[in-house]
């Protein structure tokens, strides 16, 4: 055993980078939930962020424009759960699987062309002082916009589901639609950009993937993160700041037990392999004791009929 | 229902149509991740495109990708033999008994699981002697690592992931006697952003070698990204991540094998068998060395290439010992099939334990 290889400071660098796609799915998909819909296309919506971030981000050069096409096209596929569920009154479930398959398909479809392609570097900050600060400096103020960008996206979510209008009107819909509807709130047009809000992050959590932590494009790379961000918004009891801690803790998990392998430390590696979903899972279960439930009105379609 | 009726008599039609000009033969293919993983599962397909190019018409081939290994598995492989495919390749360690549980339900359907270990009367296994071209990666990863530390990414401890880590060390200490080896299980044979974090946690920890036995090309890019690092394809060639970081590569080719054994089932020749082919049968291929290697490092892998390939030398020759310190292999001796097969340990000098 021999803990000295690790490097502390590289290693909350690292956690950061891989909780941080986890972290953007979750943050879109915590907004949909909250708005009474459940949409199980994350994966999809992410691996299709994945190749059209990647793709525009190599016939550009750009990075930054590719992240902005993988938020379009996680949006624009998006648009289908939208028009199966909310217009054709579809099931929310059947309709958010067949999305997650048909996102995969698309994606390797979409992708034939880029793989082993290397896609242009995004910059890392680069604060004069700051970033050349011993510790801190690696940990805090040397990563891609991206991570911060999904620090203040959660802060963002946050406020707005709980001080401002827009986000009580966003709640009202996801605990009872009708009431809501009632009052008269546009249930379809909020339920609408809540799940378009929702694939926007997916698709840049999946570039993420391909541009920054991996980064080269390879078909169904996301493999199954889209689920694991689903499970961690019902561990957070829909709350963005507990999806943060979770995300973190998921990322922070896996990568410490893969330095702990290779260090040899003594731990069985089957407990350190099932280390991350444990942890995570009991660390917000036990956070989750305080009775908050899910909104009243998920996975329930609605019709102005009614 | 005017409508409806029309769709079905134009698929009844459609039916007969394809039946009319429907292959004799069908052959499924069932592999653990996508066909574009650029590894193991893209080496397989080739195989099976293979098979469609050599036996145009007569031949139908199916697949399956991205199948779980467990209970999905043996779903998957009873929906092709009830589809009527005569026979049927799965293509990962962890089919092996979704496999022979299927292949008792369907004695008709000729089965072959590759690198696994149990047979039946329907059901033949057939593997690569992948550690004969690990052998030629410890030689090249023993002389180019500077700072003496190899990283290695396992998929899960089975004996062909073992025998992989024992002949790339042996061979690596062979040239370098003060190499370690860095080892971590990623638990699965295909998830790219795991595999990168591997990698990099291996490069953070001083790697500057690193080996996979994961399918995706992640690790390549990841150690592309780190600079200084040189890696191997894995079961495919990886060649766009050459000259650096991908300095060489273990190729599967298992084209020849499929088509042989669809003729076999054609011609009604086919039989349990078990198949074990490595460099010498052309099963194994190594990539090409790239320009990143200094020519004598180079001469030597190629040397030891052709002595595999003859039958010259076994890649586990003696004197090896265990790692518990026993004795395995006396001065000369070589490794027998069986053993090699199951094998279960770490030769000496490999530190830490195998996850059991």
């Amino acid at each position: 055993m021999d803990l000295s290889a690790i490097n502390p400071v590289l290693l909350i660098a690292s956690l950061m980078v891989a909780a941080t796609p986890l972290l953007l799915a979750a943050i879109g998909e915590l907004v949909v939930e909250k708005s009474g819909v459940l949409n199980l296309g994350v994966e999809g919506m992410m691996i299709i962020g994945a190749i059209a971030g990647f793709a525009i981000t190599v016939e550009s050069g750009s990075p930054f424009l590719g992240f902005i096409a993988s938020a379009i096209a996680g949006a624009l596929l998006s648009l289908l759960f939208v028009l199966l569920t909310q217009y054709a009154q579809a099931n929310q479930v059947a309709s958010g699987l067949a999305l997650t398959l048909f996102g995969l398909g698309l994606s390797a479809l979409l992708g034939q062309g880029y793989v082993g392609v290397k896609p242009p570097q995004m910059g890392k900050l680069d604060l004069p002082v700051l970033s050349d600060l011993p510790v801190v400096g690696p940990i805090l103020f040397s990563h891609d916009p991206i991570l911060y960008f999904a620090i203040a996206l959660t802060a963002g979510v946050w406020a707005v589901l709980k001080y401002t209008r827009a986000g009580l009107i966003l709640r009202a819909v996801g605990e009872n639609h009708e009431a809501a509807h009632a009052l008269g709130y546009k249930v379809l047009k909020i339920r609408i950009m809540a799940i378009m809000f929702g694939g926007a992050c997916a698709g840049m959590g999946g570039a993420y993937i391909s541009l920054i932590r991996v980064p080269q494009w390879t078909e169904g790379m996301t493999a199954g993160i889209g689920w694991i961000a689903l499970a961690l918004v019902v561990f957070a009891s829909w709350k963005p700041w507990r999806a943060l801690l979770g995300a973190y803790l998921f990322g922070g998990v896996t990568v410490v037990q893969l330095n702990l392998q290779a260090a040899g430390v003594a731990i069985p590696v089957e407990y350190l392999a099932m280390s991350p979903y444990l942890i995570t899972i009991l660390v917000l279960v036990i956070l989750s004791a305080d009775k908050s439930s899910a909104p009243a009105s998920l996975g329930k379609n609605f019709h102005a009929s009614r | 229902m005017k409508l409806t009726n029309l769709l079905t008599s134009a698929a009844v039609a459609l039916g007969l149509a394809s039946g009319a000009h429907a292959a004799d033969t069908k052959v499924g293919f069932v592999y653990v991740g996508p066909v574009g993983d650029g590894g193991w599962t893209y080496e397989h397909d080739k195989g099976r495109q293979a098979v469609e190019a050599h036996f145009g018409d007569a031949v139908e081939t199916v697949y399956v990708e991205s199948v779980p290994e467990g209970p999905d598995a043996e779903r998957v492989m009873t929906q092709m033999a009830l589809e009527g495919a005569d026979l049927i390749f799965t293509t990962s360690f962890g089919y092996m008994d979704p496999t022979i549980n299927v292949a008792k339900k369907f004695p008709n359907v000729k089965f072959e699981h590759a690198t696994g270990y149990k047979t039946a009367e329907n059901v033949s296994v057939y593997s690569a002697r992948f550690y004969e071209g690990r052998a030629v990666q410890g030689t090249i990863a023993g002389h180019m690592t500077d700072s003496n530390v190899i990283g290695y990414i396992g998929s899960y401890p089975i004996p062909e992931v073992i025998r992989g880590i024992n002949s790339a060390y042996i061979h690596a200490k062979k040239v370098n006697p003060d190499v370690e080896f860095k080892i971590v299980w990623a638990y699965t044979w295909f998830d790219p952003a795991k595999e990168a974090d591997a990698a990099k946690v291996l490069i953070e920890q001083g790697a500057d070698v690193i080996l996979q036995h994961t399918d995706s090309t992640a690790p390549q890019a990841a150690a592309q990204n780190a600079g200084n690092v040189i890696t191997f394809g894995q079961a495919s060639d990886m060649s766009e991540y050459g000259p650096k970081p991908r300095v060489s590569s273990i190729i599967d080719d298992w084209a020849p094998y499929y088509i042989t054994r669809t003729q076999a089932v054609i011609d009604g020749s086919w039989a349990t068998s078990n198949t074990w082919d490595g460099i010498g049968a052309g099963m194994v291929g190594i990539g090409e060395i790239s320009s990143a290697v200094p020519a004598d490092v180079k001469e030597a892998a190629l040397a030891m290439k052709a002595a595999l390939a003859d039958g010259s030398y076994h890649a586990f020759t003696g004197p090896i010992t265990k790692q518990d310190g026993s004795v395995w292999l006396a001065e000369g001796e070589t490794a027998d099939d069986g053993t090699l097969a199951g094998m279960n340990f770490y030769v000496e000098g490999i530190e830490g334990d195998i996850p059991q």
